[in-house]
């Protein structure tokens, strides 16, 4: 998206809002977020549904997506299972703990 | 006065030099390293396997080296699971390591139950839905997930190290608590706490700015020499994260945070062998430079079966990689995957799966999206599993032949073959899970 389209919609990444950190246990993985300021944990939570990260990543989550909600913390938590290309035991990705996954939810965007 | 435990180490070749950071400057009264992933014990199994004196972590012998003067000093005990798959070699090396520095009275106790080898039979049912046999794999050996409580006796020897094979991450760091406190094993409310100060310790720098800093949005100072965490924890078990003054990294809310959910699934339900453990009830505030205080955790009872790692050969991973630059270098390096490609069931006839990714082009993410690029500097990297090395090899001899058979311009080619495990999961009823603890040295 061009910088200028992105100032006109007021769009932005969730990488500007939020900090993620990615985790893995077999072929499930668990992606954390978490807002820098809690002015914005209302707009993520409710634009970055399970739902969503479920339709963004398809191509790469084969099972369920769950988003369990952290309010005191500011926080929302992914887990996805069938995430990992089979896991670090299976996987052919050089990263097979999918450790950037963290990276692929901060590269989405959020309507401010 | 709090009890205060460090992290001497978060994974099986974490560094050395943190650690003895904090053993020479902590005031510890425990340093805790935490050394095994599932595919670090199935390793442990095929080594010990192949020599019954090892299957324990390969850098046991430096580690105790570095930090035992310290130790021995400051009188700060040490508890591992470097033992791995061989907790009794394990702790027959600490003693040689303790009498080699001039410590002739150091106590190791080594701690014994994970093994469930035995247990496991060809009709065992995994979770992963399959039955042991179905496989098709060979077995290479199976260990429960111990609590803290099977540390208590050792911890009770006044040991100064202990030495497990699998216990649960927090529970290494949760034992010396109860044994420091005399906590019971029923106190759901502090050992949900001491499991969260164990959990927010276990991945060592992962709390302290590694695995965090993303410049111009999580600056870290030092990251170079980042320091290893310890905790400062109230009979409550509230407990203070922080680390070394003049160590690098940091520790605010915002590592806290991030560690506190790493590798967790449902907040409010975290399973160790100790404690359902609820951390959606943990309260974090700011406590001055590097200081995070923790409170709030809850919990109820513990879980009444053991989690189950069960290892398997996984034959072998190829990985071989060429290099091409300048113009054109997109087109040709999509040649050379074709190539190999085609090469590979045309010429060999193999059934395997073979990844090949353009680093430079789309890698990491590329089964998610393809990022725009028009790169001109790509690296042709080729992947595949197979049951045997030889089979495996092939691979490496397509991607290395690519220098005279293939695309103008391709060099630098790199070949690896790394022995594989598999590990899937299974339950066991702890009373088939009896521990127990053997001193040694002393």
């Amino acid at each position: 998206m061009s910088a200028p389209a992105t100032m006109h919609t007021g769009s932005v990444a969730l990488r500007e809002l939020a900090h993620a950190r990615a985790g893995d246990k077999g072929n499930r993985s668990n992606v954390s977020v978490f807002v820098y300021d809690a002015k914005h944990y209302d707009i993520v939570a409710q634009q970055l549904s399970a739902e969503r990260v479920a339709e963004t990543l398809r191509d790469l989550v084969h099972g369920p997506v769950v988003r369990y909600d952290l309010p005191a913390l500011h926080g929302l938590n992914f887990v996805m299972d069938q995430a990992l290309e089979g896991g670090v035991n299976e996987s052919l990705n050089l990263d097979g703990h999918g450790k950037s996954w963290s990276f692929l939810l901060l590269g989405m965007t959020i309507e401010l | 006065m709090s009890l205060r435990i460090g992290t001497g180490a978060g994974f099986s070749s974490d560094r050395l030099d943190p650690a003895v950071d904090l053993a020479a400057h902590g005031q510890l009264n425990y340093l805790v390293f935490e050394c095994i992933g599932e595919r670090t014990l199935a390793f442990g199994h095929r080594d010990r396997a192949q020599d019954s004196t090892r299957g324990y972590n390969p850098l046991l012998a430096r580690r105790l080296e570095a930090v035992l003067p310290h130790c021995r000093a400051n009188g700060t005990r040490i508890v591992t699971n470097m033992g791995v798959a061989n907790p009794r070699a394990a702790a027959e090396v600490a003693v040689a390591v303790a009498r080699k520095i001039g410590w002739h009275d150091c106590k190791v106790a080594a701690v014994f139950g994970d093994d469930v080898t035995a247990l496991i039979q060809p009709n065992t049912q995994l979770l992963e839905g399959m039955s042991v046999a179905d496989t098709g794999r060979t077995f290479l050996g199976a260990n429960a997930y111990l609590g803290a409580d099977a540390l208590l006796g050792a911890l009770d020897t006044d040991a100064d190290i202990v030495i497990t094979g699998r216990v649960a991450d927090p529970s290494l760091f949760l034992a010396p608590m109860r044994k420091h406190y005399g906590w019971a094993g029923d106190d759901w409310t502090r050992l949900s706490r001491g499991t969260v100060v164990g959990h927010l310790l276990e991945c060592a720098a992962q709390i302290t700015g590694g695995y965090f800093a993303d410049p111009g949005y999580k600056d870290v100072q030092d990251l170079a020499h980042v320091g290893f965490p310890l905790a400062e924890i109230s009979a409550q078990g509230d407990a203070v994260i922080t680390k070394l003054a003049r160590s690098g990294g940091v520790v605010d809310e915002r590592t806290v945070k991030e560690q506190l959910l790493y590798e967790v699934h449902e907040p409010s339900r975290y399973l160790t062998p100790d404690v359902t453990a609820d951390f959606t009830r943990v309260s974090l505030s700011s406590d001055g430079t590097d200081r995070v205080a923790i409170s709030g955790a809850d919990g109820c009872a513990r879980p009444e079966q053991l989690k189950v790692t069960v290892a398997f050969d996984g034959g072998f991973l190829a990985e071989g990689g060429v290099s091409y630059a300048g113009p054109g270098a997109q087109a040709r390096a999509k040649l050379a995957a074709d190539i190999v490609r085609e090469r590979m069931t045309s010429v060999h006839g193999t059934n395997a799966p073979v990844r090949i990714d353009l680093i430079g082009v789309s890698s990491l993410h590329a089964t998610a999206k393809t990022y725009r690029t028009d790169s001109q500097d790509i690296r042709v990297h080729c992947a595949m599993r197979a049951s045997s090395r030889e089979e495996a090899e092939l691979l490496l001899w397509e991607v290395e032949s690519l220098l005279c058979c293939g695309p103008a311009g391709g060099g630098g080619y790199r070949g690896a073959m790394t022995p594989s495990v598999m590990t899937y999961s299974a339950f066991v009823d702890r009373g088939a899970v009896p521990t127990s603890f053997e001193v040694f040295g002393g």
